[in-house]
């Protein structure tokens, strides 16, 4: 059962409990939202962008404490930062949840994103864990208002 | 009624003999997590007993041929197998003629043989197609594209907070526009048995055929199309103990006389030349192309199982399942059971406060307990109740108090992490 200990860490379920910046941006200058037909969970994220920099970030929607977790995490840890910061943390992220070994972890700052290392052992979740990701890099790309897991 | 309610309790006089049935089913014996599997996740598929396993595995160790078409002793095998199995469906579900029943992929390929084959030759502009608000996407999706094909109209049922039809919202619907209606027989979500045979009897009063999408109910009722006087009726082996891949439309011979081929290609016809195809007889017109002889032939071992079980036990003993489950879930804390109609078959939908279904079915594998958590490919029917996902647990005939035991100390345990 440690594997569900480690899922469901304090900080993720706090962050499900009392998810940050989860309301509507009103100062967004760009919005996408990212849906996963297996389970139907759904997640807007609004963005503030300035020039090259994200200044505020918002989203809303519902899903599971991983799918609410790493979005609310996500919007602590990328605002004030570039677009490149923020597909590199993606990266990053993305190697973490998949345990990819060419990805060298140590040096990209994940913070506090290490706590969704557990989803690692629960392959079918990585998609919960991305969702809002997706929808954030869609946003930035500006090229298509709904994305799709699948 | 004598059909579209729940059997009666067991008439064999004893206690249901569930012990020596899970030991029909190789794979209910094995730990998953550490745990010892529940297996709760029946209307998703259920589970194959050994003999219809040992059936495949024969057909093609014994039996391998292409059906209805050489003249050697395997194929003649083959034939009689697969057409064996086409009189079994036939008195499983009383249809009157095995030239109605029509072998396809399952359910979901029943449907749209219907839409395209029937709605979509019958259907003009202006008419319309009633469905209800608990269909699956399979008995939705295949109308909207009939619509879109030929300008007709979708209209639904609601239901109401309990799950069950509103009849007299269904009588309004109904007029001379309506063309055809599609109805689950058995909601895979809600658990409710729909009143199908009073709504189809409405609908003949204006005209309109019905299809039964059977899915859920072929497992826990006994099927009489005859007394329901259906016109279609679709169904899933894999959902009835038998193989993926394969399933049953019935539709009553004059109409399927009438309907043009779904597929056309080797099987369906009598004779092609480049100027004129000559269609097969019925049930062929229909069975284009190499079907799934094994899968069938397995269905037909399916069939014979269940049979042997006896469904008026089976279902009797579900229901007292579903009776104390019911019991057990309704009394934890922060747990709301959607779908508490008064008739209904042995599925439980449930949501708890704070938790989402898709954290519920992680933690509950851990647990060794197999649920579905989702929106079980019904999302109309989910916003009608508000909710993005349920988690699911529904009860086959080898499912235990115990194993029901098993999965409220889970749902317990997710509860404490969840806090
Ligand atoms: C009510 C209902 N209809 C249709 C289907 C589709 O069945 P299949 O996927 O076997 O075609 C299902 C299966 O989930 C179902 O529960």
């Amino acid at each position: 059962m440690s594997e569900l200990t480690e899922l469901y860490q304090e900080v993720i379920l706090d962050h499900n409990r009392r998810p940050r910046n989860f309301a509507k941006l009103e100062s967004a200058n760009r919005m996408a939202e990212g849906i996963n037909p297996l389970c139907g969970d759904q997640v807007v994220v609004y963005l503030q962008l300035d020039g090259d920099r994200i200044v505020d970030m918002s989203f809303q929607g519902y899903g599971c404490a991983i799918a609410k977790a790493s979005a609310s995490l996500m919007t602590e840890q990328l605002k004030g930062k570039s677009r490149a910061d923020a597909d590199q943390l993606f990266a990053a992220l993305h190697a973490l949840l998949t345990g990819d070994p060419s990805v060298d972890l140590s040096e990209d700052g994940l913070g506090k994103l290490e706590v969704l290392a557990g989803v690692r052992e629960f392959p079918i979740r990585v998609k919960c864990a991305t969702l809002a990701w997706h929808a954030m890099r869609a946003a930035l790309r500006q090229d298509r208002p709904q994305v799709s897991t699948e | 009624m004598s059909t579209g309610t729940r059997m009666s309790q067991p008439t064999s006089g004893g206690a249901f003999p569930v012990q020596r049935i899970r030991d029909d089913f190789p794979v209910l014996n094995q730990r998953v997590n550490g745990q010892p599997l529940v297996y709760l996740d029946n209307a998703s598929t259920a589970q194959k007993p050994r003999v219809v396993i040992d059936t495949l595995s024969r057909y093609y160790a014994e039996d391998n041929a292409n059906i209805h078409r050489a003249i050697h002793t395997l194929a003649e095998r083959a034939t009689q197998a697969y057409e064996r199995t086409r009189s079994k469906v036939r008195e499983f579900i009383n249809a009157a003629d095995s030239r109605e029943i029509i072998f396809v992929r399952g359910t979901t390929e029943g449907i749209n043989l219907a839409a395209q084959s029937y709605a979509r030759s019958v259907l003009t502009e202006g008419d319309e197609i009633i469905v209800s608000a608990m269909e699956h996407h399979s008995n939705i999706v295949p109308w909207q594209l009939v619509c879109q094909q030929v300008g007709a109209r979708l209209r639904v049922i609601p239901v109401d907070d309990d799950g069950e039809l509103l009849v007299d919202e269904y009588r309004r619907l109904l007029s001379e526009r309506t063309k055809l209606v599609a109805l689950a027989h058995v909601s895979n979500v809600l658990g409710t048995i729909n009143p199908v045979k009073q709504m189809i009897e409405m609908a003949h009063s204006h005209g309109a055929p019905v299809l039964l999408d059977g899915a859920q109910a072929v497992p826990h009722l006994r099927v009489d199309v005859r007394d329901l006087d259906c016109d279609f009726y679709a169904f899933s082996s894999h959902k009835l103990y038998g193989p993926t891949g394969v399933g049953a439309l019935y539709g009553k011979a004059d109409l399927l006389e009438e309907m043009p081929p779904y597929q056309g290609g080797g099987e369906m016809i009598a004779s092609v030349t480049f100027e004129k195809t000559q269609y097969n007889v019925l049930p062929y017109k229909f069975e284009a192309g190499t079907p799934n002889i094994a899968g069938v032939v397995g269905l037909g071992a399916a069939i014979d199982y269940v049979q042997q079980v006896g469904l008026s036990a089976a279902g009797g003993y579900e229901h007292e399942l579903l009776d104390y489950a019911t019991g057990v879930l309704a009394a934890i804390p922060g747990l709301q059971i959607i779908g508490t109609a008064r008739e209904k078959a042995s599925v439980i939908s449930f949501v708890i406060d704070g938790i989402h279904a898709h954290d519920l079915g992680t933690i509950l594998d851990q647990h060794g307990v197999a649920i579905r958590a989702g929106h079980h490919c019904a999302m109309p029917l989910m916003q009608r109740f508000g909710v993005p996902a349920t988690a699911r647990a529904s009860f086959a005939f080898y499912n235990t108090r115990e194993e029901v035991d098993a999965l409220a100390r889970a749902v317990d345990a997710a509860i404490e992490v969840f806090g």
